[in-house]
């Protein structure tokens, strides 16, 4: 995952993605684009197809709450709504699209739960900060998908206490306070103050897991940089760039490779080969 | 027909050995391909707006449902950002679905599923994941469909790598151009010439239609064969000069040049892109002369590209400057289709211009 973040030699994804577009198939997890709400109609055509093939599995996806102002959101409700396809479409409703506050994408009329309702699907609004309540809703709209009984839209009503990226500058659209002004808590510490009550857990075990994690980060991230981080070398071969826009490489693409070949000789002499 | 050599596609090969004397409208012949391909391959699916009960607009799906069930081809909600953003989700399961947008017009709405979605997903994923869809769709005028049902916007997917852009202009073509498209693992649109669906086309407005049956490209043998996408056809051979065309001006181009006896190759491109290069190569070096035409607007249209690559590639054997003829860079108009209509005049102009050295 992190050779995919920096683009390096060891990204699976050859170099093609910007960071956390993470794709495997073995694990039936689908890349986004980069596009927003695009990922929403092609669940659900997911969804139509395993219905189509009798397959029991089901489909689901995820998207901002600003993106369901997107046409993509619109059609993917309809399709979910006239096929009853085995999907279940979350908004994560964390309250900010970059500068854009939910108001913009109609939050201020009404919930993006209630959304459902005008297609017909079913509706759940939840406490996003709550892993209890996410399981459990998750869990329902699984069931209800599984048993041929509908699509399911979730709100997870939550809030992004970070900026949208590590190039955004939250305090100039926003109070600088308000991140902590926020009433429903973290929800790792929530999860982990519920089950230290239920005395299934404890404040050392969480440090200790805590501590673990961010190990296991920090030795999959040196482990990753030897194999280069973006835009100082270790890419994939320069070939690369040329593969997988078709399954067969068409004769245009043949004569630009050949160009790119030369380019490559010239600005970066004694690099490693073409292929 | 002074001039110019027709040449039948002939006798093809249907891997039975056998040939049946049959023929087919471009409707039937596209109707003839989809009910092949939901018979061979269990992962085909058809949807689109009216394709399922009713069988199309066009047609072009009658009876699929009836025969096939409501699963493999069915009716979609009207819209385009849909149909194509669930199609590319049905092609990441592993299905190969052959959406219909009822006119290429419409398809517009589904121009971020294509562009972004469909003709990346092989790129973006490293192969994890494809988009195997073939979108059909009616495009081109001459049928006083006015704006909304004329355009040909050929040009704006032959620029989007990743897509395949794929353009029958026989039954015959349209049978084995659509199995391929549709067995093909990238994702391809299909544009269906409609004014030549129930027969050739000569350009000449004011005359009578003349139906299929009568052309020899109308003989669609029975079961399965495949035309390969990226190779063009001769329509005719000659000397003069080259034509560089597909769709209904195929047609076209072919009525004007015997009418005016020239001694015309007239290439069939079939496929925009992979665009089969050296076919074009061949024949402008042994001609000359170039002529380029297409019913899209002008300004950046493929012919845009044709010229620039037959200039590159071929200038030295140019005896005249290459020729485009098109539609104007207007809004495709309604009561004036016929003077916007690139037809014998101008296409008769071009010819002109290219001979009168």
């Amino acid at each position: 995952m992190i050779n995919q973040i920096y683009s390096n030699k060891g990204d699976k994804l050859k170099g093609r993605q910007l960071p956390i577009m993470y794709s495997s198939r073995e694990h039936s997890f689908f890349t986004i684009s980069g596009n927003l709400a695009t990922q929403t109609p092609q669940a659900v055509g997911w969804a139509m197809a395993s219905a189509i093939k009798g397959d029991s599995r089901i489909a689901a996806t995820w998207v901002g709450e600003g993106s369901t102002a997107e046409g993509d959101f619109h059609s993917a409700c309809t399709f979910a709504s006239v096929y009853n396809a085995p999907v279940i479409l979350n908004v994560i409703n964390n309250q900010w699209a970059i500068s854009s506050f939910s108001g913009f994408a109609g939050a201020e009329r009404t919930t993006f739960a209630n959304r459902a309702v005008g297609y017909g699907l079913a509706g759940l609004r939840i406490d996003g900060n709550d892993a209890l309540a996410v399981y459990a809703a998750t869990q329902w709209a699984a069931e209800r998908a599984r048993s041929n009984k509908g699509p399911t839209l979730i709100e997870h009503f939550t809030y992004r206490a970070e900026g949208h990226s590590t190039s955004d500058d939250p305090t100039a659209y926003r109070s600088a306070q308000e991140r902590e002004e926020w009433p429903l808590g973290d929800p790792v510490n929530r999860l982990k103050k519920h089950l230290i009550a239920l005395g299934e857990w404890s404040e050392e075990q969480h440090a200790k897991m805590d501590e673990e994690c961010a190990q296991q980060v920090k030795a999959a991230t040196k482990e990753a940089e030897k194999n280069g981080i973006l835009g100082h070398g270790l890419h994939h071969p320069f070939r690369t760039m040329f593969q997988d826009v078709y399954e067969d490489l068409p004769w245009h693409l043949e004569e630009q490779a050949k160009q790119a070949k030369r380019e490559r000789e010239i600005k970066w002499p004694g690099e490693e080969p073409w292929s | 027909m002074s001039g110019t050599k027709t040449k039948a596609t002939g006798a093809p090969e249907t891997g039975s050995g056998e040939t049946t004397e049959r023929r087919l409208n471009m409707i039937e012949a596209i109707n003839d391909a989809l009910d092949i391909m939901l018979q061979r391959d269990d992962d085909v699916i058809v949807m689109g707006e009216d394709v399922g009960y009713f069988g199309g607009v066009f047609r072009c799906t009658a009876g699929l449902q009836q025969k096939h069930g409501r699963t493999r081809v069915f009716d979609t909600p009207i819209s385009e950002c849909g149909i194509i953003g669930v199609a590319v989700g049905m092609g990441a399961y592993g299905l190969r679905p052959v959406p219909e947008i009822q006119f290429a017009d419409y398809i517009y709405p589904g121009l971020d599923q294509l562009i972004s979605e469909a003709a990346r997903l092989r790129y973006r994923s490293a192969t994890e994941y494809i988009a195997p869809m073939t979108v059909r769709s009616p495009f081109g005028g001459g049928i006083f469909g006015g704006q909304t049902h004329s355009q040909s916007p050929e040009a704006i997917f032959t620029h989007v790598a990743g897509l395949k852009t794929v353009i029958p202009a026989t039954p015959y073509d349209a049978k084995g151009l659509l199995i391929s498209s549709i067995e093909d693992n990238d994702p391809v649109i299909f544009f269906e010439p409609k004014r030549i669906y129930n027969g050739p086309f000569s350009g000449y407005y004011d005359k009578p239609v003349k139906a299929w049956k009568t052309h020899p490209d109308s003989v669609v043998p029975e079961g399965y064969y495949k035309i390969p996408l990226g190779k063009a056809r001769h329509v005719t051979e000659g000397d003069q000069l080259t034509v560089l065309t597909y769709g209904t001006m195929v047609h076209v181009a072919e009525a004007v040049c015997a009418d005016k006896g020239v001694d015309a190759e007239i290439l069939d491109l079939r496929t925009l892109v992979p665009l089969d290069i050296e076919a074009i190569e061949k024949s402008v070096e042994k001609t000359g002369r170039c002529m380029i035409v297409h019913e899209a607007t002008r300004t950046s249209g493929f012919g845009a590209e044709l010229s620039a690559l037959v200039t590159e590639r071929c200038f030295y054997h140019l005896e005249a400057p290459v020729e485009r003829v098109t539609g104007f860079d207007t809004p495709y108009p309604h009561s004036l289709e016929w003077a916007y209509f690139p037809g014998p005049v101008r296409i008769g102009d071009a010819i002109d211009n290219l001979l009168k050295d």
